[in-house]
This record gives C-alpha cells, structure tokens and sequence, in this order.
C-alpha cells in the first residue's frame, strides 16, 4: 500500500518543532508499523535528510521503550504497542499522523522520543520490597493464594511505556503507578512498607508534575497490557488509609 | 600466554563454599572507599549493581536504553530453572549440573556449572523475596514446569513474561539503591572504550546518546554485563539495540574472546516473512511441552500446501511426520535446543517445509486442545498464542502455528575465569556476556539463571578478593590513558561521519548477517567458512570507505550509534568464521557437516578439542592468536550425547 506520514519532527528540545509530511509506498500488511517507518528512514537516509528518531528495542511489545501518538491515539488504534501494531491496521492511501507522547513531565528529545525518567524516579520514591540480596526465607515458606498471586501478576505487567500518561487529557501518571502500589500491596513481601510506599510514590509522582486523576479512564482504555482502573482505586485507598495514620505528618 | 582459570581444588560439590571462605574480605568499613563501574542493567547488570550498592560500594550503572528496566532480560518468557525439587521427581544440585555439562556438550567447566547449580536455589528465594510474581499453584505454593532437554520440572515462570518479572524485581533493587545513593545512573549512554592504566582495568569511556559528549569514567573495577551478540547475524531474537561494542572494546584491549562461534539457533521462532523484516519473534520453547512437531510426511503434500491447495488440518494423521517423536522416542518434541533446530532444517533442506518459503514446521496443539480443553492451553500459553496471532493474522487454536530456527543466544562471550574476571585484571563479564556456564550449547531457561547467579550470588564475594588486593588510590579521569582512549573515541566518530559514502549502516549490517546465517548458521563446512572469511573482509573495507552516517555527533544520533555497533559486529563475524573453521568436530550449536555420525548426530572430537578457545587480538588487520584452556572433567563421563 501507499502512505502519506505526517511526522513530529523536533531537532531538540530546545526546537520548536513542526509536522513535515512524507511518502512511502509498497508497504505490505505484514509489516509492523516500526518497520514500515524503517522503510522510510532508509528512504531519508539515501536522500541526505536525517531519520526520523524514535525509541524502540524489543520489537516483541514488552521492553516498553516503543511509544508515539499514531492518529491521535497512543500506540495507534488497536490495544497493542507500537511495534506489535502492523500495517494490516491501515489502508491504502490513508494519511497517518505521528507525534510523540504529551506530557510536561515527558519532554520531547528529538523528534519522537521523549523522556521519561520521571517514570523511573517514582519507583526508586518506594516501588520495591526493602530486601538485600541473601538471607531470605526459603521460597516456599511465603505462601500466595493463587487468586492474589494472579491478581498481583495482573498489576505487575505494567511496561512502562508512559501511554496512560499520553492517554490523559491531564497527563496523570495514576494507572503506572497505581499498578505497582497495587502489586505490592497485595502481597505478603509488601506489607512491611505499605504505607510510606503509597505515600512517597505518590509525592514523587505529583512532583514531577503529573496532571490529577479525573476518572475518565482513557488511561486503561489505551494501555497496551491492559492494566485495570482498580488499581487506582487500590491506590487511593492505600493513599487515604496511609495519611490517615501516617507517622510523617 | 597461560590462562589460569583459577578453579578450586577439592571435591566439586565443596569447591564453592571452601572458595569463599579462602577468598579474601573487605571490611565493610572500606567498601564505600571503592567505585564499581557495571555497565548493563539486564539480569545479570542490575542485580550485580544492586548487590554491591547493598554491600556498599559505589556503583556507577550504565545503559544505552532510556531505562534500566528494558534492557533486553525483558524479553526473556518461557522460565528460569533452580533444583529446588518442589516437585519431588528427583531434582538435585548434581542432576541440575549434570543436564547442564551434557546440554552444553561436554564444553563448559564443570566447577561453574556445579556452582551455578548450587546457587540457583537461591535466586528463587531472593526474588520472591522481592515480589515477583512466579506462578503458584491452588495451595499458594510455587508451580514448575519442565522445560527443553530436561526430564525433571525444575523450571520456574511467570506466564510467558519470565524475564520481565525477574528484571523488574532486580530494577527494583536497583531503584532502591539509586534512592539511597549507592547507585549512579547512566541510561542513554554507550560504552565506547574500557580504559587500562598498569594493566588494570581502570574505567570507562562513554557517549551520551542525548547530547553525544564523549565521557571518561574511572573506578576500582569495571563489571562487563552487556548481554550477547546474536545480532551479528542481522536476523535473531535479539531487541534492536543488542550488541557486542563493550566485549568487543575490551577484546581489542586485550581481553581474550571465548569459543565466539557458539551460537544457539532457538527452534520455536516465527519463520521470516519478507525482506522488511527488522527481528524474529521467539514462541517459547515452552510451547514443545504440548505442541507437537511435525511436517507432511512428503514432498508432494508440501508443495501443495505452500502453494495453498490444502490445509494443514486437511492432513491425515497417517501423512504427518512427527519427526522428533521418530527418531528421538525417549526425548521427543523436548529434545535440545540444537538437534531440534537442526531437524527442522533437515526436513526443509529435503523439501518438506511449509509456509509459503518452505522454510518453516508446524507445531500443533491440535492434540492438547482435545486432551486438556481450550481453556487449559489458554491459561498456560494464551499470551504466546496472542502473540502469533498478532504477528501473523492467524488463530493457533484453530490450525497449526508455524516456526522455524532463529539466532538466539551466544555461549560464546568474554573469557572469565572462576571469579569471573577477564585476563584483564579488574575487568569482570557477567550473564550472556561472558562464555562461562553453557558450554557448546545453553538448556532453556539457564541463561536467567547465569544472569542472576553471576549477580546476586558470585560477583559480591568474587569482586572482594580483587579490591582487598588493591588499593583505595583512585585515577584522575585526566591520567594520559584516559585522555588517549576519548581520543581514539572522538577520532573514530569523525570518521565515521566523515566518510559520507553511499550506502546506509543497515545496508552493511543485512548483507554481514546473510554470510553468517549462511555459512557461519546452523551447519558450517569448512569450505563455506572460508568464504565467509573472504566475503567478511571485503565487506569491512567497503564499510569503512563507502557507508553513509548522517548528522553530527552532538545530539541525539541513531544512525551513527548504529554504525559503531556493526563495525563492530563485522569484526566479530571473522573471528567467529575463524573460531569455526578451526573447531573440526561438531558439538552443541556448533555442527560442522564434515564431523557427524552416521545418523547425522554431532560428532565430537573429545581427544583434540576439549578446551576452551580463547582468542587474543593482536593488533588491526592481524590474525587473531589462539589459547586454549584445557577442559578437564574429573566427574563426568564423556559420553555421546543421546536423546533417543
Ligand atoms: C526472546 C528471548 C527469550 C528468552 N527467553 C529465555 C528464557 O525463557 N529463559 C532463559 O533462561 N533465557 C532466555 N533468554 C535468554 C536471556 O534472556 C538472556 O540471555 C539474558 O537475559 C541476558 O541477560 P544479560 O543481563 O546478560 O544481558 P541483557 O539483558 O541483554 O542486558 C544488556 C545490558 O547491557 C547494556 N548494554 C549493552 N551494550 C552496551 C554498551 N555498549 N554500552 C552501554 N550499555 C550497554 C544494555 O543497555 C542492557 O542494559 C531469552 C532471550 C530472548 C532473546
Ligand atoms: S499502565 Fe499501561 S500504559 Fe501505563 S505505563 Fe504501564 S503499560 Fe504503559
Ligand atoms: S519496542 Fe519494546 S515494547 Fe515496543
């Protein structure tokens, strides 16, 4: 099929940016839409004009590094990632718009990438078990009811990929974070720091500048793993219970 | 040169322990006076990291991804073993090694793969410790599943998304660290050279991907965790970024290169569909344990198939081959990784492939879903059956998925001793970047396990014995080493830049990864092998006047990040073609068509090719010298491998 792309392009982050709009053709169906912006940046590079960057790695949907706004929506309009969308989502001669995630707390980089470390600086606020290496119990001797190790698992395949941010029309981070507040609440290793966790990651989260939940949901909706909308009631409940009987106020 | 392995004596279940206890301590006083450099945050990177902040070094962790968490340990799905024997079915340390030596073909040394057994009870614990999330069963306790090659259910998971639980356990570690300021991180920054002052690995040189400064770093050891090579060969499982820069950076600095021509070729991937294709996609081999193999018992019956005259459901029971259930009964669909890639190719290569290119087996669960309900496979495998629905347009519940071998992993990496240091002193190589544990051929769901072993449970006792014996002094980032590495660097990017020839990096890195795929693949002659060797040559001169790199190196340049890894690359290819062409006998992954038995099995060459080959750079343009570590086994018998 033949394609007109209208990318973001943005030479830094200091760069005002613009759409330009591009041309590919003969793409087959069984292409992956990362492939097929592959196809256009050998295209740029044999004329001299610089690739359109963009963040990618695994190419399987689970390394979360793949992001872009595809017509509007993040990660294009099937619940996937980017690099499992394939052409076969698309029809000949359609006009595809591309951008990079929108967030104050995700800069733009360069054309499609952004950062977003501000997610890795919410986990390190208390997005983990305080265990050192050695000297813990045999495996076996904490038992999980299958049901809330299922349950946990469910939050815990959370990719990071910063789509539910891109999703919300206030940017909010609440779905990431809420699903690892949820993993480890959940269950028994969790407990001990229950409540400092959800209170700092929390803290974090607003500080970076995440916009407020106004439950809309568009976060879940577009998430690629499908990590549900309880996890942020879970959360506010840990919020709640946690300042409620906070030592820290 | 000498290698010293540096292995224990003793008996080999009491080598670790005695080991340890004979190694020297630092006083925990004087751990914070120490810099670790780790550069890595997969497996084997972050949980290196996270054990030596915790012990209170300080670390420095680098990655070229935007986040420590995606490194490629991601990706990993099917499981991660450890002879915990939950199952009670007669796991034990020794079976977990003994499967172990015999899997990798009588390749690897036995005191590592015991230790890597001993400790892997271990990981276990400390990542449920953490959180991860493993499968359980009804009564809250652990679940297992038997994977490839073994007999035994040793191997822990997390549905299909393993690696993924596992690294983010260890990234949280990491994190915390970070938090405590124990951990420095470097993401979206590249090695680009290992810096030596004395003979001592004394830091790094790096590159930031965002703004292209060309970086030194300097500290007391540097910890390679980089992961493998499989994208030498363009095509392979690998994420995109996967590389061998660092190892071979390093190489070039004089540490020695081990067996690189061991690769594994996974059987359970999605055939390539066209010239677009960027990467394979693994299927877990997981899937073996209840799909079945098998391709029409005819050529004619092929043919009709691939033009699409019948369906695969269309064929009779009587008309499919199940050719691993022939010829191998005992093992059947769950031989190793290496004799079922090779039969697949062997049922192509006789015209009994399917797929429109002939170049792909049916693996059905046609059996399964009749014997265990939808509902069940659905439950153990539904993300892997989304997976190649997505990717391929078809249902695998309603007719057969189709797979074919892909470049997976290399066994062959840096050469470490017992401490898992390089001949470089101070220089140490973790997981899938050194050539330690799997010998000629890695089982399924041990290289999690390598990873993890190397860096929760090794490097924090190995690296001690080093720093004890070294003192606090640290190096200005300003000493002349360091200032003559950023050098070398920045003149090797100008180049790069400079040259402004017509073809792009992917150009150069196809056509390097169809001589290797063709000739240094899944069957290798020495007539092919020395082709390569010419082919590879070639290719590199015309690399270096004709490739094409745009922009500048003061922002954010992916084109020219490549062009440093597949310059790299096309140098590895040759020594690899070399390290093939001088092993004349067949074993693991490593199958040249001269050296077989008469039923086409690998045929070993025990008397002459028992050892280790190390390679020593000897300078641009030279032939590589080899040494050899002699492997000696005083547990094992050699035996010829058999899953019949
Ligand atoms: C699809 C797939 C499925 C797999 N499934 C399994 C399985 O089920 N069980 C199993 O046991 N094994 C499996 N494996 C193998 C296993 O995942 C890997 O061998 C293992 O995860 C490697 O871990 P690592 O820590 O050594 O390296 P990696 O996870 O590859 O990490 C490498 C790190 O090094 C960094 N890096 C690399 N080069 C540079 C550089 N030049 N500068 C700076 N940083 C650099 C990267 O950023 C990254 O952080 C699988 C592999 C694949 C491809
Ligand atoms: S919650 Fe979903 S959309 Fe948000 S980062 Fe995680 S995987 Fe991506
Ligand atoms: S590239 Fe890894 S999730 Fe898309």
């Amino acid at each position: 099929m033949n394609l007109t792309l209208k990318i973001w392009r943005q030479k830094n982050h200091s760069d005002k940016g613009g759409f330009k709009e591009y041309k590919v053709s003969d793409i087959s169906k069984d292409m992956s839409f990362l492939e097929m912006l592959d196809v256009l940046n050998e295209q740029l590079s044999d004329s001299g004009e610089d690739p359109v960057h963009f963040d990618h790695d695994c190419r399987e949907g689970i390394c979360g590094m793949c992001s872009l706004h595809i017509n509007g929506k993040p990660h294009g309009p099937k619940q996937t990632t980017t690099c499992q969308l394939h052409m076969r989502s698309f029809s000949d001669g359609e006009t595809i718009t591309i951008e990079p995630w929108r967030a104050t707390a995700f800069p733009v980089v360069k054309d499609l990438v952004v950062d977003r470390s501000s997610f890795d600086r919410i986990i390190q606020a208390g997005g983990y078990v305080s265990v050192n290496t050695g000297g813990v119990p045999d495996a076996n001797e904490i038992p999980i009811p299958k049901r809330i190790a299922d349950e946990a698992f469910d939050a815990a395949t959370c990719i990071g990929c910063g789509a539910c941010v891109a999703a919300c029309k206030n940017a909010s981070a609440m779905l990431f974070t809420s699903a690892k507040i949820s993993q480890l609440a959940m269950l028994p290793q969790g407990q001990v720091e229950r409540k400092e966790r959800a209170e700092r990651m929390i803290a974090q989260m607003d500080s970076e500048g995440f916009g407020a939940c106004t439950n809309t949901g568009a976060c879940s909706a577009e998430c690629p793993k499908g990590i549900s909308l309880t996890n942020i009631a879970r959360m506010n409940r840990e919020y709640f219970s946690a300042v409620v009987s906070s030592d820290n106020v | 040169m000498i290698l010293d392995s540096k292995l224990p004596d003793g008996p080999l279940a009491e080598k670790w322990t005695k080991h340890k206890f004979n190694i020297k301590l630092v006083n925990p006083a004087n751990k914070r006076k120490y810099e670790v450099i780790v550069v890595g945050t997969g497996l084997a990177g972050a949980s290196a990291a996270a054990s030596l902040a915790e012990l209170g070094y300080n670390v420095k962790a680098f990655c070229f991804q935007d986040s420590p968490r995606r490194a490629h340990s991601i990706a990993a799905q099917g499981g991660i073993n450890a002879a915990k024997n939950y199952q009670n079915d007669g796991d034990s340390v020794y079976r977990l090694f003994y499967d172990t030596i015999k899997g990798g073909d009588y390749r690897a040394r036995e005191a590592n793969v015991f230790r890597l057994a001993e400790v892997s009870v271990n990981i276990i614990d400390q990542c449920v410790a953490q959180g991860v999330p493993f499968a359980r069963e009804y009564g809250g306790l652990l679940a297992n599943r038997s994977f490839g090659g073994a007999q035994v259910s040793r191997t822990f998971y997390a549905r299909g998304q393993t690696g993924q639980q596992l690294l983010l356990g260890a990234y949280s570690a990491l994190s915390r660290q970070v938090a405590n300021g124990k951990v420095k991180l470097y993401p979206r920054t590249e090695l680009m050279d290992v810096v030596t002052v004395d003979g001592k690995a004394r830091g790094i040189i790096t590159r930031n991907l965002i703004t292209g400064a060309i970086e030194s770093h300097s500290a007391h050891a540097v910890l390679l965790c980089t992961g493998g090579y499989g994208n030498v060969f363009f095509l392979s499982t690998n994420a995109m970024g996967s590389n061998v820069t660092a190892a071979w950076r390093a190489h070039k600095k004089g540490a020695l290169m081990a067996n690189p021509c061991y690769t594994q070729i996974h059987p359970t991937c999605i055939p390539v569909s066209g010239d677009h294709q960027s990467k394979l996609t693994l299927m877990s081999e997981s899937l073996r344990n209840d799909g079945r193999v098998w391709v029409p018992a005819t050529i004619e019956m092929a043919e009709k198939l691939r033009k699409g005259q019948i369906k695969a459901n269309d064929i009779k029971e009587e008309d499919r081959d199940y050719y691993l259930e022939r010829k191998y009964p005992s093992f059947g669909n769950l031989v190793p990784r290496d004799v079922a890639s090779r039969n697949a190719k062997y049922v192509c290569d006789e015209g009994r492939g399917v797929n429109e290119t002939g170049e792909a087996v049916f693996l059905d669960f046609r059996d399964a879903i009749q014997r265990d309900g939808e509902d069940l496979i659905r439950a153990k495998y539904g993300n892997l059956f989304d997976m190649y629905q997505q990717i391929t347009g078809e249902n695998p519940y309603q007719g057969p998925m189709m797979i074919y071998p892909a470049v997976h992993y290399t066994m062959g990496g840096l050469w470490v001793d017992y401490n898992l240091m390089t001949n470089i002193p101070g220089l140490y190589a973790l997981g899938e970047a050194n050539f330690s544990d799997h010998g000629a051929n890695r089982l399924g769901a041990s290289a999690l396990m390598q990873g993890l072993a190397d860096g929760y449970f090794v490097i924090p006792y190995t690296i001690g014995d080093y720093l004890a014996q070294s003192g606090y002094d640290k190096i200005s980032e300003d000493h002349p080493e360091f200032k003559k590495s950023e050098k070398e660097v920045k003149d090797r990017v100008q180049k790069l830049l400079s040259i402004k020839g017509e073809k792009t990096v992917d150009h150069f890195h196809k056509r390097l990864g169809k001589i290797m795929w063709d000739y240094c693949g899944m069957a290798r002659s020495a007539e092919g092998l020395t082709k390569a060797k010419g082919m590879i040559k070639e290719l590199k001169k015309e690399f270096w006047s004709n490739v094409k790199v745009l922009g500048d190196n003061e922002e954010l340049n992916q084109s020219l990040e490549k062009a440093h890894r597949v310059a790299d690359f096309i140098e590895l290819g040759e020594l690899m073609v070399d390290d093939a062409l001088h092993r004349e006998e067949s074993c693991g992954g490593h199958f040249r068509e001269e050296y077989q038995t008469p039923e086409g099995e690998a045929l070993r060459d025990d008397e002459n090719f028992a050892y280790v080959a190390a390679w020593k750079y000897q300078g641009e343009g030279q032939e590589e010298e080899l040494v050899k570590e002699p492997l000696v086994f005083e547990n094992v018998k050699l035996t010829q491998r058999s899953y019949k």
